[in-house]
């Protein structure tokens, strides 16, 4: 009896402590996260890569963010401003952002709205080759009227103006650290780049690029009470099947991102019962890019670019429709993804209003149908069985990172496009350098040495307008911008850019899903993009980790101030 | 004792290969991995031939099966037939073994004859074989794939390409220790009395080695040879393992091994054939090895 009191004591101090503790910063000690994609760099101006933007977020933050409905959340300033309030002119064409008071940087000093100003010079330099640019489309001055207030500017009527500093991928960073790094020399600012300040409730105490990053709680964080965490560890490398094994399994770790195995395993694991596998359909697509331009290794520097001249067949839409008829969608969907992914047939599936039917064609496989085009179209087989015109043989290399997921998807791609004639040969990269970025790397996604090239993309956010700005003829990667740019299939088309300048000036929603969609169903029907699954984001937590909101429309490390143990 | 060497077996029965030979049957574990490695070779050899399903066919009603009469290994995660894919990839293993193995004995064999009989050369040389050994192999072997890879493989087509490069990434890297034994020996071969007859009657240089010297070292240059088909099939496994090497549909032992890591919980007997397989000829390999060592050795021959 005597003994059950104590232990019954021991357990209410152990409870209240534990009470006490969770309104103080640091208390819960230590977490580690691991993302298979490792970091490569902290700027996510300079990274377009989603490991990247995740990384950073902790450190560096918008003024607003999404939250997992969608909705915009106030991050550095106290409301959102709308038409409403005041924040947004009448005739939609400024928007005035009013932070909010006694937010300091990381190292002390106060953020006031020279940051945010010089965030804005910093990505809409000219040789800067921000990767975010299209987040400042329209843009044409962004102004400090006082400490604490900016005013941007846009150059018509902006319907959706949250595209600056808003989101993951549009967040400030201190104009004092990087003054020295604006224009051409931004990708040379290594410590920068690798340790900027923040606002964020965490700050970088050592970064290894492409291998581990190592954070402290940030002592200058608004909130006084939090992070919960002392430390963090985001640790990159391996691959997903053992970073779930890691969290869901052996319990090695607490936060496990992009869970894209095999759905038996990931059940499997699962059922260990150490942790819990959380999952949101965001607008996330796998796709096929398919490269307009010619990638022969015999031009030289003008590889991959729109001044080494066209594809030799890729170019002829016929080609590209066969090889989109050939795959099966529902089963890639179903090998690779169980409920997390759904077939589509549009590079915009989400959010409702957004997406097109035009092209459903696609979700139902017909070889037959694909090989009468191809044979209509003068393509013949040989004696390989591979189809050739006019000396051409349609030959594909087709790479993607280095994922079990993603090889299968390969292997059934490659024996459907056998059956249609066409030769495949595979390649994968490790993820690290595949999406890392790196300029002096020729397998990176930006450069596209290779025919076709498959990955996932999205964006943050509801408004589709700067995400489908990434296939206008700006935003191609070319030598001239450092390889940066999200128009991976070259695409240049000036029917396609008339409507996104046309959606800029748009506002009626309805009037600016009709635009998203023609936009979606040109890119489809022109070929640019061959979407293959709409796939929901899977992660996977520890049972011991509190806090986790899953979110597809920001970073899934957005509220990683609350998260607790 | 040269003119035995060079002589063929067909003079047997007291031929040096028939000694060779007679000493190698009493080594139970050589016999057994003799015949285990002969068997592995031509079931890889012959085996696509007698069983017809190809490696790379998708069937994937019939994926994660276990072992079946349509299946006797069962099949991956896509359908594919294991038993199809181990037979190809043992195609590719032991011919990367075999290939890079011969590479790295030439290598091997040249460098330590030359060093062990010039004497000006001798430094030279070690001082190479020194500086290759204390390179760090394996991230080596990934900075060469990754700057070679495109340009074989524009040259040569995608399977072919990488194969050489992976043959002669192996190969650069494992003549090492062939080097130093065949110079050790040659060392002291020199200094024996059939050699100082050799020169005494103006035999010039190329031929002492070729005639005199070679022929007395072949038992080293022959053990080490078998131990480094073990080491390259080992490092193939390991490169494809990484991911590296090969096109991933491709297959090859140690390629087969990875992927089927993820599914070990699910499906064991995918990780078990691939491993089994390198593990049996590794084995099976090195103990060819130590039979032929003992059998090479004339002290010990006939006890």
């Amino acid at each position: 009896m005597k003994m059950k009191t104590i232990l019954l004591g021991a357990a209410a101090a152990v409870a209240l402590s534990a009470c006490a503790a969770r309104a103080e910063r640091g208390a819960d000690g230590h977490l580690n996260i691991i993302y298979w994609q490792a970091a490569s760099i902290l700027n996510p101006f300079l990274s377009g890569g989603t490991k990247d933007t995740e990384a950073a977020s902790m450190v560096i933050e918008p003024l607003a963010r999404y939250d997992e409905k969608g909705n915009m959340v106030p991050y550095l300033v106290d409301e959102i401003p709308t038409v409403a309030n005041g924040g947004i002119s009448e005739d939609l064409t400024t928007i005035t952002w009013k932070l909010s008071p006694g937010i300091l940087w990381s190292d002390g000093t106060p953020f006031t709205s020279a940051d945010v100003v010089f965030t804005a010079e910093y990505c809409m330099h000219p040789e800067g080759g921000c990767q975010q640019e299209t987040k400042f489309s329209g843009v044409t001055n962004v102004e400090a009227l006082d400490d604490l207030t900016v005013k941007i500017t846009f150059d018509s009527p902006k319907p959706f103006p949250y595209g600056p500093f808003v989101g993951v991928e549009s967040p400030i960073i201190q104009a004092a650290q990087f003054a020295n790094c604006i224009g051409a020399d931004a990708p040379n600012c290594t410590a920068e780049n690798f340790g900027p300040f923040g606002t964020g409730p965490f700050r970088v105490t050592e970064f290894k690029a492409n291998d581990v990053v190592s954070y402290e709680a940030n002592p200058n964080y608004r909130d006084p009470a939090k992070p919960a965490f002392a430390t963090v560890t985001f640790k990159g490398g391996g691959d997903a099947a053992s970073a779930a094994r890691a969290v869901l399994e052996t319990g090695e770790f607490d936060y496990a991102w992009n869970l894209q195995i095999d759905p038996t395993i990931l059940t499997q694991m699962a059922a260990g019962g150490k942790g819990e596998v959380v999952s949101s359909f965001g607008t996330s697509v796998e796709r096929l890019m398919v490269n307009l331009s010619n990638p022969s290794a015999d031009l030289g520097d003008k590889r991959s670019t729109l001044e080494g001249g066209p594809h030799p067949f890729l170019t002829d839409p016929i080609v590209r429709t066969a090889l989109s008829t050939a795959i099966d969608r529902n089963l890639l969907a179903e090998v690779g993804y169980g409920a997390a992914g759904k077939p589509t047939c549009n590079v915009l599936p989400a959010p409702a209003i957004y997406a097109s039917t035009a092209n459903d064609a696609c979700l139902v496989q017909d070889i037959a149908a694909a090989n009468a085009m191809l044979d209509g179209a003068g393509w013949a087989r040989g004696s390989d069985g591979i189809r050739a015109k006019d000396g051409v043989r349609l030959s594909i290399l087709y790479q993607t990172s280095t994922n079990a997921v993603r090889q299968d998807t390969q292997a059934l791609v490659k024996q459907w496009w056998g059956e249609i004639g066409v030769e495949t040969e595979l390649k994968n990269i490790d993820a690290a350098v595949f999406f890392g970025g790196d300029q002096s790397s020729p397998d990176t996604y930006q450069k596209l040495f290779a025919d076709i090239e498959m990955y996932t993309n999205n964006f943050a956010g509801t408004d589709p307008e700067a995400y489908m700005n990434s296939w206008t003829c700006g935003d191609i990667p070319t030598p001239a911008n450092n390889w940066l740019g999200s128009n991976m299939p070259r695409y240049c088309n000036p029917e396609y850019d008339a409507l996104a300048a046309q959606m800029g000036q748009t506002s009626a929603l309805d009037d600016r899903a009709a635009l998203a969609k023609a936009m979606n169903d040109l890119l489809m029907q022109e070929g640019a993009m061959i979407p293959l699954i709409h796939r929901g984001d899977v992660s996977a937590h520890s049972n011991t980790l509190q806090g986790v909101l899953m979110n597809s429309r920001d970073s899934e490390l957005w509220n990683i101030a609350d998260w607790s143990r | 004792m040269t003119d035995t060497a060079t002589t063929t077996k067909t003079e047997a029965p007291r031929s040096q290969w028939a000694d060779v030979w007679d000493q190698f049957r009493t080594h139970r574990g050589a016999m057994i991995g003799a015949a285990f490695f002969v068997f592995i070779c031509l079931l890889v050899t012959f085996g696509p031939m007698l069983w017809t399903l190809e490696p790379n066919y998708i069937d994937i009603r019939a994926k994660n099966q276990g072992p079946s009469m349509a299946h006797p290994f069962g099949t991956d995660q896509l359908g594919r037939d294991t038993f199809a894919q181990v037979l190809a990839g043992g195609r590719v293993s032991l011919l990367v073994g075999v290939t890079a193995m011969l590479l790295a004995l030439f290598l091997g064999t040249l460098v330590g004859v030359v060093a062990g009989y010039f004497k000006r050369l001798d430094s030279p040389l070690m001082r190479l074989t020194d500086l290759f050994l204390a390179l760090p192999i394996l991230p080596l072997l990934l900075v060469i794939i990754m700057l070679f890879r495109d340009t074989l493989r524009a040259a040569f087509g995608p399977e072919t390409g990488i194969f050489i490069l992976v043959v002669s990434v192996i190969g650069i890297t494992s003549w090492m220790h062939t080097a130093r034994i065949v110079r050790g020996d040659v060392l002291s071969l020199k200094e024996q009395e059939f050699v100082l007859a050799a020169r005494s009657i103006g035999t010039p240089s190329r031929r002492m080695i070729l005639r005199h010297i070679l022929p007395n070292v072949m038992s080293p240059i022959m053990v080490s040879a078998t131990l480094g088909i073990a080491t390259a099939i080992i490092t193939e496994s390991a490169i494809s393992f990484l991911g590296l090497g090969f096109p991933s549909d491709f297959p090859t032992w140690g390629r087969l091994l990875s992927d089927s890591t993820n599914f070990m919980t699910l499906n064991p007997e995918r990780v078990i054939w691939p491993g089994l397989a390198i593990s049996l000829t590794v084995l099976s390999v090195n103990y060819i090895g130590d039979g032929l060592r003992d059998a090479l050795d004339p002290r010990i021959r006939g006890r």
